[in-house]
């Protein structure tokens, strides 16, 4: 008897524990089906074309039933491109920088101090990086540049680098890190000085852990709605110097989903915005795997 | 065991405390309320309406301690649909019903206007000191584009930034309607902000700003100016006697009659005696206007 | 020094790089920590400068509720997602075969964790608000979260169950146990320490969250302190109402100028959720440290 319960306890487990892992490929596939039929609503109920969504810049969503605006999202989508580009290029070198001084540079202290002040600023919620822009950075740029407002893509970019520097920084030294010793010991035996073997040897090396990181980065920024929310200033134009404000695709979302009727047209075009943002971070995905893919005969020959 | 005594000790006195309190609650609340109203009232909707049902709710409750009422934002048409699908029991709305749902759905739903709102041009302090007054013409062209410097209509050389609500807001559909004779705003050249206190927020904090809030927002507000149109000044005086023209009815909408309940909340709000703090908020009573 | 002029130019040329580029290096990480300090040091500075103590307070005036409500908030996701998390973890661990229901589970956890919470938001608000026809309430929210903490969860448990030894439940095996036996018995009390040290930072990661709540938990609190009928609209502990967190209150300060301590409390707020997470990161860091020793002294 004893026996027979213990046998069946396992059975039972088994399958609750098959359920937990089935729940969330359900959850997964629900948020993918949910978005779908939510975001194709724009081109099968109000039938705009997918080219007009993409490329056009005339949005003007009616906010009824009958339907019968423009749903052109070109320039949400290129201020997104737009404050995402320029956060990777202020925020990849000082990461990647920042990531070989606390690898390589000094190790130890990297370790003990270092990592840990890093992942706390992981865990720093955007909102407070959005606040600290609103607060610091739009006044700022208000008064000692040109801006008219000071909410900018510049503003917008720069909360972005901030945020998600902490995220390249953690990844790339996770990739340096694994860069077997012996590799750099061959090349001090060579007698290359420490920048060389940095530069020559471990980035060589780390490349597809750190391009891996640099992804991840990318796909926060591109996601980030508040903090960008807070700072872009919202005109509907595409910009003509980093000064300008503009919009993206994410604050369009958060300001403006709340304001729309439930199933009209405007309603249906931000969740098209919703769905084109969830297409992208699964081709983030795929490009983080393809890209750490090819780098991976290192780890696994380690 | 002494641990145990003292644990069952305070147990008890948890207890007896809490019996207590539910006691009070009862023996105070029995013949304080003769109606005994009791429940919950949701509502949602126009946010140029939202301080005006937070006040009123915090006043109900002072009287009907019992009753709950949640306040949701969202815009007039979220108010309307969620009000129309039975998701709110009231719905808040700066525009009739008809301008945003089918004529089949406006046709069950129920209005109380509850007030009147008067929308005022603001700008930031520097310029209005200089442009205090703007004609409706030149008021037309600064929201359309065609002016973009102050020093065009009387002002200093200095940029206009142009700070806007979302096409969904009621105030910007009062505004476009009545201050700009239904001329478009230029979308491409404003600010959006997604609702009246970030506005006023952006135009107190940039020079050369100008936008448009409902008067609520300015009362004990002095960080904006208001801006006479034509000559007369956005007051609710102005609105009763019909010489300023840009004011909407406030609609609160129920589906069919209301019940006992959102009754007295809806007839609390229309009464005399919250008339007098209706207008200390900045609201007008609906009654008062001249038609 | 002597030795120096032995060095072949290209050589000398390649040292001072490696000097030049090693102050630009020490440089620029103080300049960043003096950038992060600064940060910090700002929120502080700004949230105690204006401090009132009904900032404080548990009302319309104070951050009490708000704090509260994030608690309670993070609590609720927390029980919901930590058995199905541990129990995803497991199955990924233990009873997935290796191949293709492996790297299903990977690309659904890795879709799960790099979703946008804007989008995360908005499917919480399609079918946790709108299609149960209900109105903004903390559980709502609650469910939402929790699909950002699953994934960390189901991650940290598989690590922490793959990191140990085999021989843990070959001698279980051995024994006689069952798998189920063997995983619960064996395993799951040896990876304790990592999969609470990761619940923690999970906790932490989503104090802040606040793009996901807008839509679900709501943007208004309204508590009733005194209220002890849990089903009352009002009581603090109903799980049906709906709750600003601190994240949003933030976002929401933005807007409500109308009332002269909203940025006093926006501050106010985000030294605390600031505090919040330094709490829970370096509590996880601490405590992992301090069971990792533990361990290592069974093994000795």
């Amino acid at each position: 008897m004893n026996i027979e319960s213990t046998l069946r306890a396992d059975r039972i487990w088994r399958n609750v524990i098959r359920g937990a892992g089935l729940f969330l490929l359900i959850i997964t596939a629900a948020i993918g089906i949910f978005l779908l039929y939510r975001g194709t609503g724009t081109f099968t109920i109000y039938g705009h074309s997918l080219s007009e969504f993409l490329f056009s810049t005339q949005w003007q969503p009616a906010d009824t039933l009958a339907g019968g605006g423009h749903v052109g999202a070109g320039i949400y989508i290129v201020g997104s491109l737009i404050t995402c580009a320029l956060a990777l290029l202020m925020a990849t070198p000082v990461s990647i920088a920042l990531a070989i001084y606390m690898a390589e540079i000094t190790p130890s202290v990297g370790r003990r101090f270092w990592q840990p002040v890093i992942e706390i600023f992981v865990g720093i919620p955007s909102i407070i990086y959005g606040w600290l822009g609103l607060t610091i950075l739009v006044p700022f740029l208000q008064k000692y540049t040109t801006a008219d407002s000071g909410f900018s893509v510049l503003a917008a970019s720069i909360v972005l680098a901030i945020m998600i520097f902490p995220t390249i920084t953690s990844v790339t030294m996770n990739a340096i890190n694994s860069v077997p010793k012996t590799y750099r010991q061959g090349a001090y035996g060579l007698g290359a000085t420490r920048w060389e073997v940095i530069y020559k040897i471990v980035l060589p090396v780390a490349k597809h852990g750190i391009l891996a990181g640099v992804v991840l980065g990318l796909a926060r920024a591109f996601g980030e709605a508040l903090a960008v929310a807070m700072v872009i200033g919202k005109m509907k134009a595409f910009p003509k110097s980093l000064l300008d404000p503009t919009v993206n695709l994410t604050s369009a979302i958060a300001a403006d989903m709340g304001g729309t009727m439930e199933g009209s047209e405007y309603n249906m075009a931000l969740w098209t915005m919703a769905l084109f943002l969830f297409v992208i971070s699964l081709l983030f995905i795929l490009l983080i795997r393809y890209i750490t893919s090819k780098g991976g005969n290192l780890s696994e020959s380690k | 065991m002494n641990f145990k005594r003292k644990a069952f000790t305070a147990m008890a006195v948890a207890s007896v405390l809490t019996l207590g309190l539910l006691g009070c609650g009862n023996d105070s609340s029995a013949p304080a309320n003769s109606q005994a109203l009791k429940g919950t009232i949701t509502s949602s909707g126009s946010s140029a309406l939202l301080p005006l049902a937070k006040d009123a709710a915090a006043e109900f409750k002072k009287k009907h301690p019992d009753v709950s009422i949640v306040l949701n934002g969202g815009g007039s048409g979220t108010g309307l649909k969620q009000v129309s699908d039975g998701t709110v029991n009231i719905g808040n709305s700066d525009v009739p019903a008809e301008t945003k749902l089918s004529k089949e759905k406006a046709a069950e739903l129920v209005d109380h206007k509850v007030a009147i709102v008067t929308v005022a041009t603001v700008a930031n302090k520097d310029v209005a000191k200089a442009v205090p007054n703007l004609t409706k013409q030149q008021l037309i062209d600064i929201f359309t584009g065609k002016v973009t410097n102050w020093k065009d209509v009387g002002g200093p050389d200095q940029n206009v930034v142009l700070v806007t609500r979302p096409t969904t807001s009621g105030t910007r559909a009062l505004f476009s309607e009545f201050a700009l004779d239904k001329n478009q705003e230029a979308s491409n050249k404003s600010l959006e902000t997604d609702d009246s206190g970030a506005l006023i927020q952006s135009i107190a904090n940039t020079p050369g700003a100008i936008g448009y809030v409902a008067l609520p927002y300015l009362l004990n507000n002095s960080s904006v100016t208001a801006i006479s149109i034509d000559g007369v000044a956005p007051t609710l005086e102005n609105s009763y006697n019909g010489s300023y023209k840009v004011w909407g009815f406030e609609h609160m909408y129920t589906k069919g009659q209301p019940d006992a309940l959102q009754k007295a909340y809806l007839d609390f709000i229309m009464s005399d005696e919250y008339g007098k703090k209706l207008e200390a908020q900045g609201y007008g009573v609906a009654s008062k206007v001249k038609q | 020094m002597k030795a120096s002029k032995a060095i072949p130019g290209p050589r000398r040329r390649a040292l001072s790089t490696d000097r030049l580029v090693t102050l630009g290096l020490h440089i620029l990480a103080g300049a960043t920590l003096l950038l992060l300090v600064g940060f910090v040091g700002h929120i502080a500075w700004s949230a105690l400068s204006e401090f009132k103590p009904e900032l404080l307070a548990f009302s319309p005036t104070g951050i009490g509720n708000q704090f509260f409500n994030t608690i309670y908030l993070v609590f609720l996701a927390l029980l919901i997602s930590i058995p199905l998390g541990i129990g995803a973890g497991i199955y990924m661990a233990e009873y997935a075969t290796k191949g293709k229901a492996q790297k299903i589970m990977r690309i659904s956890i890795e879709t799960l964790s790099s979703l946008p919470s804007i989008v995360l938001g908005l499917f919480g608000y399609l079918v946790f608000i709108i299609m149960t026809n209900s109105q903004w309430n903390l559980f709502a929210g609650a469910l939402t979260v929790s699909i950002l903490t699953l994934p960390l969860i189901a991650t940290i448990t598989e690590d922490a169950l793959r990191a140990l030894p085999a021989s843990y439940a070959k001698g279980s095996y051995g024994l006689g146990a069952t798998k189920w036996q063997t995983i619960s018995r064996v395993l799951i009390p040896a990876a304790f320490p990592a999969i609470i040290t990761g619940i923690i930072l999970a906790a932490g990661r989503v104090f802040g969250e606040a793009a996901a709540l807008m839509f679900t938990a709501g943007m208004s609190t309204d508590i009733n302190w005194a209220s002890t009928d849990i089903t009352s609209p009002t009581n603090a502990f109903n799980p049906f109402r709906s709750g600003e967190t601190l994240s949003l209150q933030i976002w929401a300060s933005r807007s409500e100028s109308l009332d002269p301590n909203a940025s006093a409390m926006a501050n106010l707020s985000a030294l605390v959720l600031l505090a919040l997470v330094f709490t829970f990161s370096i509590g996880a860091r601490a405590l992992s440290r301090h069971l990792n020793r533990k361990n290592l002294g069974d093994n000795k």
